[in-house]
């Protein structure tokens, strides 16, 4: 539990650093954009009734593209990086794309899925999908040989070392893969939330601004943020779980 | 039964500028039991050995027999250790031991049974629950031998298995594996850099030609398997010809290389 109190002190502590900057930030601008921490809090507060359900739908979209992107993009990467031949003919196709900014296929997500969640949760998972997809690559490519020929020499079949090894080998950097999505995916899901949402918190903020109603806006930004950070965590509790062996013995 | 037959066995690395011949022509027979310790100079083909008795690299010429049958892929009973233990960092330390058997779909029940067994008897017992990153060189070592005994291997191929540990626990290791073979007459291939290990746990000593490996002698050691043998003037009779004998192959290795 000692690690658990030193976490929270920390963070306690960014917090307080965070709204002293937002206090002195706040008291430069002199702009109702920019409310200062007590105000905006307390907006927070108010609009919390109201952000709830747009909270939920946004958690809803993201999550769903993040899991969706994990259940396609890790096996196929990690099958790239450990078959020759699936390399040879996947390959080049997947860094032919991987460079592509995929965020402007939204208005042909938007024509052919239609506005809502199916082009939103498609857009971010393409994005996420493809960062993982290539982490899982290179992960499972740099594998030690030592650990595969000393299971090969148990006897292990093709699926065995896939999955006494591989699989657990490759996870450290595929939740890496994922803590790095997380932030994109939050920004991606803003994106397609102002332009294809009439729910999420991303459709909340813009409404709010165009509406002049900068308090209601502010509360929405600080959802955004929470739920950032809400997510980064989940990803960091699950890790500390499942890849208990990294972090032992250091 | 686990003898071994090694029929002129040559093996050639395909690279990508240029064949690695690693060995020529290799003839070895071991008696079941047998302790076997191989010696010879950096890139003699020693690991590539190790890897064709174990079924793990298929010769390009001959074949390796373990008990009259001719090895294609991983035999049941062969235990192979490698330098860095090949251990998996992601597994605990019973869940490691017990890995071989799992793989081969014993009942859980069973595995865990053998598993614990065997690290009770290299002195592992108070440490299940730890990962491999929590565990000393020494004990790390142990581990792999615990893995062997758990499959009840009846050959067992060690590839420099203690070259990464310091003095002491070397000794005390080299310890427990002649112990474990007074006890379970295995036979026992130990590859390895170090003229004195070879002479401690080898009741023959092979020594291997610089590349491509041939064995270019044989050194008997029948004073082999007794625990105060380091102490004895038998023993470093055998260490100064043993000694003598890769200084040859050494001299062979420079005449080789300039021409």
């Amino acid at each position: 539990m000692r690690g658990w109190t030193r976490k929270a002190v920390g963070y306690v502590g960014a917090a307080v650093v965070m709204v002293v900057l937002w206090e002195l930030a706040s008291l430069a601008m002199h702009s109702p954009a920019l409310p200062t921490p007590a105000d905006g809090l307390g907006e927070f507060a108010k609009q919390f009734p109201v952000l709830l359900p747009h909270f939920g739908v946004s958690t809803l979209r993201v999550v769903s593209s993040i899991l969706l992107g994990l259940v396609v993009g890790a096996p196929l990467g990690l099958v790239l990086g450990r078959s020759e031949r699936a390399d040879v003919i996947f390959g080049p196709l997947v860094f032919l794309n991987y460079p592509v900014p995929k965020v402007v296929f939204l208005p042909v997500l938007l024509v052919l899925l239609g506005i809502g969640n199916a082009s939103i949760i498609a857009l971010i998972t393409l994005i996420v999908f493809f960062q993982i997809l290539v982490t899982a690559r290179d992960a499972a490519r740099s594998l030690s040989s030592a650990a595969v020929l000393s299971v090969r020499s148990l006897g292990a079949d093709r699926w065995q070392v896939f999955t006494n090894v591989v699989v657990p080998g490759s996870m450290p950097e595929i939740f890496t893969a994922l803590r790095i999505s997380v932030g994109t995916a939050v920004a991606v899901l803003f994106f397609s939330e102002t332009i294809a949402g009439s729910t999420g918190l991303g459709y909340f903020v813009f409404d709010a601004w165009g509406r002049v109603q900068y308090g209601e806006m502010f509360a929405g930004i600080l959802a955004m943020a929470l739920l950032g950070v809400l997510l980064y965590e989940a990803i960091e509790l699950i890790e500390a779980r499942v890849c208990r062996w990294a972090r032992a013995g250091r | 039964m686990a003898d071994v037959r090694i029929d002129s066995v040559s093996l050639t690395y395909h690279g990508v500028d240029a064949d690695v011949r690693a060995l020529a022509g290799v003839d070895l027979t071991l008696a079941d039991g047998d302790a076997v310790a191989v010696i010879g100079p950096s890139g003699c083909g020693k690991s590539t050995l190790l890897l064709a008795m174990a079924g793990l690299l298929a010769p390009t010429e001959g074949a390796v027999f373990v008990e009259g049958e001719a090895i294609a892929r991983p035999r049941l009973r062969t235990a192979l250790i490698l330098q860095d233990f090949g251990l998996l960092p992601w597994k605990t330390v019973l869940d490691n031991a017990e890995l071989g058997l799992r793989i081969r779909h014993h009942p859980p029940a069973e595995s865990h049974k053998r598993a614990l067994e065997a690290l009770t008897r290299v002195g592992l017992q108070e440490f299940l629950g730890l990962f491999p990153s929590e565990l000393s060189g020494g004990m790390r070592q142990r581990l792999a031998l615990a893995r062997a005994l758990a499959l009840d291997a009846d050959l067992l191929l060690m590839d420099e298995p203690l070259s990464a540990l310091d003095a002491l626990t070397r000794e005390d290791l080299q310890d427990l594996l002649l112990s474990l073979w007074r006890d379970r007459r295995h036979t026992s291939v130990l590859v390895t850099h170090s003229i004195e290990e070879a002479v401690y746990l080898g009741r023959h000593v092979l020594v291997m030609s610089p590349r491509p490996g041939r064995i270019a002698a044989v050194v008997d050691n029948p004073g082999m398997g007794d625990p105060g043998y380091r102490e004895t003037e038998a023993f470093h009779q055998a260490c100064v010809e043993l000694r003598g004998l890769l200084a040859a192959e050494g001299a062979l290795h420079r005449e080789g290389g300039a021409s």
